[in-house]
């Protein structure tokens, strides 16, 4: 009991006030030390995101080439190196950090309205409409994603926004796997059945509803796909197909220090290294979030 | 609504006639409701009492047209508040639910979203049979829990902040929200134990005569039925076998399907006496006897039972049972008469 009258949730509750979910969430996630960590490395990524294009200037700092400086080793004026243009790694490393971040957050969006879509509609309407879904949705994951988004970026150019959109719809059959089952779940749940006796309209009750009730599985999936989405966007970008150069894009200066992976391999190192720990910090969250939204393990 | 059909009767708001629902699986058909007429009239309680899987609460979700697949309903007539329910869109139907003929479910700690606050909940109903803003339909949500004995303060909590009795008062609030005429309550306090069942059931006594309100109550506890209700319908099978006034059933009873429920419940004035169950278990509904579905346990069966369904007989103006042995004249069950 002791540590009940200390939880700032329990107090609160005593004033009838309405428990806010976000709190609740946060403070079982300020339990796990590892889940943390990843939540401050996400958060000053994203605000190094949007600071970059005040504190750097593009055109000169970023992609102006410099050869008088190229391929310094580091040292305390740069100290990440500087590369074969004479561009500063430590530089580019940090505006990378907006292409990474704003690829991978966008391409799980859209994975995720498209997936959710689908998957509450199969999951809620079995039958026909599933049948087609889920079939269509084992067909689109068959194909590895790397070769799907291979192929939409060669169909559509490689830009920036078709690196999302290929990316965005390879992360869709995951999202309307976890969205079916979890709609699945909840479907035959009495409420659902006592919101019809109210005379409230069935889309309505799966908007409403159905999947704010399937939220959890849907948000941890969210931040375990944005991990996996900056991989593939590093990837498509090392392999020519995406964000286009001269932008700083992680997996592009992989590209670029490949060449002088023998000779400068701090070229391939700190971008490597960036890729690792957003990487890793979106993956640790996840794990996080998946203990704080279950409320099986709450104490 | 459209299609307003004038009852010759103004005082009954609920008119069911012949309502058949069946479940075509491709093995088999289960017959859940083979048959059943039901008039309620304005303020009056009807209790449809019988076992588990007797066809109550398929009954009850026909009544909304919200029986589920595979289920199959058919139905002579079904007018509920004037308004033909079978020629309904689903539009209509959907202003129909809630708003003219609202249900209670058995369990209360499962008929309420998780995720939102009682308050939220209650004013989503409201919202959806009158367009309001959404503060106006906060306060009669506040003003509705009040009414069901929960203070206002309370509409920000969620559900699993309250308890089982309270849940339960949420969901009565809900269910009134939008001032049905007709109340379905589909063993409201089955989940719940004695103390906040006898609560629970004062409180929706005092909220339908204070509104006016006719119910169903939906039970298997004849000792509800007796506190609430006005008139019975003992079902079996998916059939009413007995149907009349509250005295009729229990003080004249006739059916010996309803006698035998009566001998299963203890004795208060003798306790050392045995409790006589009926022998046997309910009929599958999927493969019902072609006779009397009662006729294997019951110990009055003739072969006239086992050989044809009995038909509805009015022993008065009130009372009717389906019991083919009442064909002899002078035919009586065991049970005494009692005043």
């Amino acid at each position: 009991m002791k540590k009940a009258e200390t939880s700032p949730v329990l107090l609160t509750s005593k004033k009838y006030v309405k428990q806010s979910q976000i709190r609740i969430i946060l403070h079982n996630l300020r339990k796990n030390t590892g889940a943390m960590i990843g939540l401050g490395i996400i958060l000053s990524l994203i605000i190094v995101s949007c600071l970059s294009d005040i504190i750097f200037d593009y055109d000169t700092e970023i992609a102006g080439i410099n050869i008088a400086d190229k391929l310094i080793r580091p040292c305390r004026e740069h100290i990440f190196g500087t590369d074969d243009l004479g561009r500063d790694i430590f530089k580019r490393v940090l505006y990378g950090a907006k292409y990474s971040l704003g690829v991978g957050f966008a391409a799980t969006m859209i994975g995720m309205f498209i997936g959710v879509i689908f998957g509450s509609i199969a999951g809620y309407y079995c039958g026909l409409a599933e049948d087609i879904i889920m079939r269509c949705n084992d067909v689109l994951s068959a194909v590895p994603s790397i070769l799907m988004g291979i192929v939409i970026v060669s169909a559509l150019g490689a830009s920036t926004f078709n690196l999302m959109l290929a990316i965005g719809i390879t992360s869709v059959p995951q999202f309307v796997r976890i969205t079916r089952a979890a709609v699945l779940s909840v479907r035959n749940q009495e409420y659902v059945e006592a919101l019809k006796a109210t005379g409230m309209s069935e889309a309505r009750i799966i908007a409403f509803h159905i999947i704010p009730n399937c939220m959890s599985p849907i948000i941890v999936q969210i931040t375990l796909r944005i991990a996996s989405a900056i991989i593939a966007a590093s990837s498509l970008s090392f392999l020519g197909l995406g964000v286009p150069v001269p932008a700083p894009e992680w997996g592009s200066m992989l590209n670029l220090g490949r060449q002088y992976v023998r000779t400068a391999s701090y070229l391939t190192i700190f971008p490597g290294l960036a890729i690792l720990i957003t990487v890793l910090a979106f993956n640790l969250l996840g794990d996080g979030l998946r203990d704080a939204l279950d409320p099986k393990l709450r104490k | 609504m459209e299609e307003t059909v004038k009852t010759t009767n103004d005082d009954i708001v609920l008119e069911l006639e012949n309502l058949r629902v069946k479940f075509v699986l491709e093995t088999e058909t289960v017959e859940a409701v083979n048959g059943i007429s039901i008039s309620l009239r304005r303020g009056r309680t009807l209790g449809l009492a019988g076992e588990t899987g007797a066809g109550k609460t398929t009954t009850a979700l026909s009544l909304l047209r919200l029986v589920p697949y595979p289920g199959r309903v058919e139905c002579d007539k079904l007018v509920v508040e004037g308004h033909d329910v079978l020629k309904m869109s689903q539009k209509e139907l959907e202003k129909y639910r809630g708003a003219d003929l609202a249900m209670i479910f058995q369990d209360p700690m499962t008929s309420l979203n998780p995720v939102f606050t009682v308050g939220q909940q209650i004013a989503d109903t409201i919202m959806l049979h009158d367009p309001t803003t959404r503060e106006d339909a906060m306060k009669k949500a506040e003003a509705m829990l009040e009414l069901v004995g929960i203070p206002a303060a309370r509409a920000v909590e969620y559900p699993h902040q309250f308890s089982g009795g309270m849940k339960q008062r949420v969901v009565i609030a809900i269910a009134l929200a939008c001032n049905p005429g007709v109340l379905i309550a589909d063993e409201p306090t089955t989940a719940l134990d004695v103390t906040i069942q006898a609560q629970v059931l004062a409180l929706m006594k005092k909220l339908r005569d204070e509104r006016g309100m006719s119910m169903i109550m939906i039970t298997h506890d004849l000792g509800i039925i007796a506190d609430v209700c006005d008139e019975v319908a003992i079902m079996y099978a998916g059939r009413i076998i007995e149907y009349g006034t509250l005295r009729d059933v229990f003080n004249h009873t006739r059916h010996p399907y309803t006698e035998g429920l009566f001998n299963s419940l203890p004795n208060i004035r003798s306790r050392r006496e045995k409790l006589k169950p009926i022998p046997g278990l309910m009929p599958d509904p999927s493969n019902l006897p072609k006779g009397c579905a009662f006729a294997p346990r019951c110990r009055y069966a003739t072969d006239a039972c086992r050989a044809e369904r009995p038909a509805d007989r009015m022993l008065s103006d009130t009372h009717m049972v389906a019991c083919t042995r009442y064909d002899e004249p002078g035919f009586r069950i065991d049970r005494p008469d009692r005043d």
